[in-house]
């Protein structure tokens, strides 16, 4: 063998590389023509109303610039000029796609300040409706990632059974889509008859669909070939960008608030939080498929061991507005709820901090209070907003393609991000 | 565990930061200078190193320090918020010391707490709006901003640089689609300015 031929098998030694890396290598030595390309504000990958600005080489992203602020209504402000209660429609339009658990978030943060204790049976319907709006806030995130990735049919079949929950959530709320159920001190109103025994059918039924949706997607060559690999966030970046929820935990991060700081009784229910390994793309869907199958579990829980009694703090004079009748019939009830309606639930002064753990991520609530029924300052800290600041970051040095399927894996929404 | 114990060890040898109250969880007040040091050392040392918020209060025009910058860290392995208070010193024109350094999720915090505090934080990477429009001249999350807002003109000076165009912005009192309710309908409102038909004479078929 002379040595030229040996040279040539020397250097087609194969080298394991992770496509990740290659795109690094490839931008890194990228010496074309660059491109500049916006995507959005109004484009169906971002979701919403997510803007990209990208530089690209080729087909090769090389820097990435989200802008924000599309949807800015200013909540932070608006919250500062209402009485506490009147915010709750306000909590429906952050993630809209799971309104519930914002209501219960806001609600517990209040009521963490006030230093009140809730009846057994409003916490576990608080739980109730977080869980069944985690349930809805996956099967759109799952769907419509699949139609990110070009599979059109799982999202009918998660569409279909959202639709089911949001006439669950009708008959409760009276909405089925800004539900404002929460009032500070417990619940709008107590669960219908007969709404429990509906709702467990529907959970019943469930996993059926999940499977249907599973069998689709899970190992779906395509979908697979798509996100394996795509959008990989280390642990270590996820923690130092402040990811929360599936996207945190799908790089490997055991952090569920539910169970590292239970709230509303979410000690007294068995469930397992599912961990990814990779932190891509593929694995980001893994655990919001494995999350709604536990959330199902927590559900018939509650539904299993539904305590009696009030469902609001009675003893909470100053906070909770008396029930209707009582209103009309006596002049004591007739005044707390004229002071309530008109002075806002009073709060004692001082400062808190609560976090819920959300379809989304943990969503937190910063309010300090000067004593009344007027919010002094009240931050939301969006865990959108937190999950979307890794972009520029992850996005260079993949494919112009992968960003579809990268931003439909983080499962943001924009009216949370914005606020 | 954050009991006592681990409250002394913090506060020893550290005279810029104090504990200011224990509620909900334990609260330090941080003197500006010495913070990215005490990050570094809870997120390094302490296990802190989720930095899950950072934002601002401002307490008035009339307190002595009037903007304070707030913080919470959380511990994966103490499963526990810190929560650090940082008074800045100058009332007119606020600043700290960037913590993006220390923890890259205050990059996105950092510029959100500018953009609608005005806080400065120098030697943040980036410091530009990212709610409002880079020309967008108030702070809005400041007490003496208005509920209502403030009109100004609309972001588009790229865009009309471009294309000549004018961007005016859209009318919210006394435009043309708001009637004074002074006089007659078809006096007062611009649209049924149709000469052909008043309230006397019926509009003609």
């Amino acid at each position: 063998m002379d040595r030229g031929v040996r040279e040539t098998i020397v250097s087609t030694t194969v080298k394991e590389v992770q496509i990740g890396d290659v795109g690094a290598q490839a931008a890194a030595h990228a010496d074309g023509e660059r491109m500049s390309l916006n995507v959005g504000p109004s484009h169906p990958t971002t979701h919403g109303v997510l803007r990209l600005l990208m530089e690209l080489d080729g087909d090769l992203i090389t820097r990435c610039e989200p802008v924000l602020g599309y949807l800015h209504r200013g909540d932070e402000k608006i919250a500062e000029n209402m009485t506490y209660n009147q915010f709750v429609p306000y909590t429906d339009r952050l993630d809209y796609l799971a309104p519930l658990a914002n209501n219960v978030a806001y609600a517990i943060t209040v009521e963490k300040l006030a230093g009140l204790k809730l009846p057994e049976r409003c916490e576990a319907i608080r739980v109730l409706v977080c869980e069944m709006a985690r349930i809805s806030s996956h099967l759109l995130g799952m769907g419509v990632f699949g139609m990110d990735a070009g599979a059109w049919t799982p999202f009918m079949y998660t569409f279909t059974e959202r639709e089911k929950l949001y006439t669950l959530f009708e008959e409760l709320t009276g909405a089925r889509f800004t539900t404002s159920y929460t009032r500070i001190g417990g619940v709008a109103r107590d669960l219908p008859e007969g709404w429990m025994s509906k709702v467990e059918k529907f959970v019943d039924e469930l996993p059926k669909a999940i499977d249907e949706v599973e069998k689709l997607l899970t190992r779906n060559r395509i979908f697979l070939d798509r996100t394996e690999g795509i959008g990989t966030i280390s642990k270590e970046d996820a923690i130092a960008y402040g990811l929360t929820g599936p996207n945190l935990r799908a790089s490997g991060v055991d952090f569920d608030l539910r169970k590292d700081k239970p709230y509303s009784g979410y000690e007294k229910y068995e469930f397992d939080v599912p961990i990814g390994t990779k932190g891509d793309c593929y694995d980001r869907y893994l655990i919001r498929i494995e999350e709604v199958r536990q959330s199902i579990l927590i559900v018939k829980q509650v539904i299993a061991s539904m305590p009696g009694g009030l469902w609001y703090a009675e003893d909470a004079k100053k906070i909770f507005a008396p029930p209707k009748e009582k209103v009309m019939t006596s002049m004591e009830e007739l005044i707390q709820n004229f002071m309530i309606v008109t002075e806002g639930p009073q709060v004692p002064a001082g400062e808190t901090y609560f976090e819920a753990e959300n379809p989304k991520g943990a969503l937190g609530f910063y309010l300090v209070s000067k004593g009344g029924g007027v919010p002094y300052r009240l931050k939301i800290r969006a865990p959108s907003f937190c999950n979307l600041s890794i972009l520029e970051k992850l996005v260079p040095g993949h494919m112009l393609s992968d960003i579809t399927v990268i931003l439909g894996s983080l499962d943001f929404v924009m009216g949370e991000c914005d606020r | 565990m954050i009991d006592d114990d681990f409250v002394k060890a913090l506060l020893e040898g550290r005279d810029f930061i104090s504990v200011k109250h224990r509620d909900d969880c334990l609260t330090l007040d941080c003197l500006p200078d010495s913070l990215i040091g005490f990050c570094k050392h809870l997120r390094d040392d302490q296990t802190f190193d989720l930095l899950v918020d950072l934002t601002a209060v401002d307490h008035g025009e009339e307190a002595d320090s009037r903007f304070q910058v707030v913080l919470h860290l959380y511990s994966l392995i103490h499963k526990s918020y810190v929560r650090l208070h940082v008074a800045c010193p100058d009332n007119q024109s606020p600043s700290i010391p960037s913590i993006s350094s220390v923890f890259p999720a205050a990059n996105w915090h950092e510029r959100e707490t500018f953009d609608m505090f005005g806080i400065k934080f120098s030697d943040h990477p980036n410091l530009k709006r990212i709610l409002m429009w880079d020309d967008y001249p108030y702070f809005p999350l400041r007490k003496e901003f208005p509920l209502a807002g403030i009109e100004v003109p609309l972001p588009a000076a790229d865009v009309a640089e471009v294309t000549g165009a004018d961007v005016d912005p859209a009318p919210m009192m006394g435009g043309p689609f708001v009637a004074s309710g002074n006089g007659r309908m078809s006096e007062a409102e611009p649209r049924a300015k149709d000469e052909s038909w008043t309230e006397e004479s019926e509009k003609p078929l």
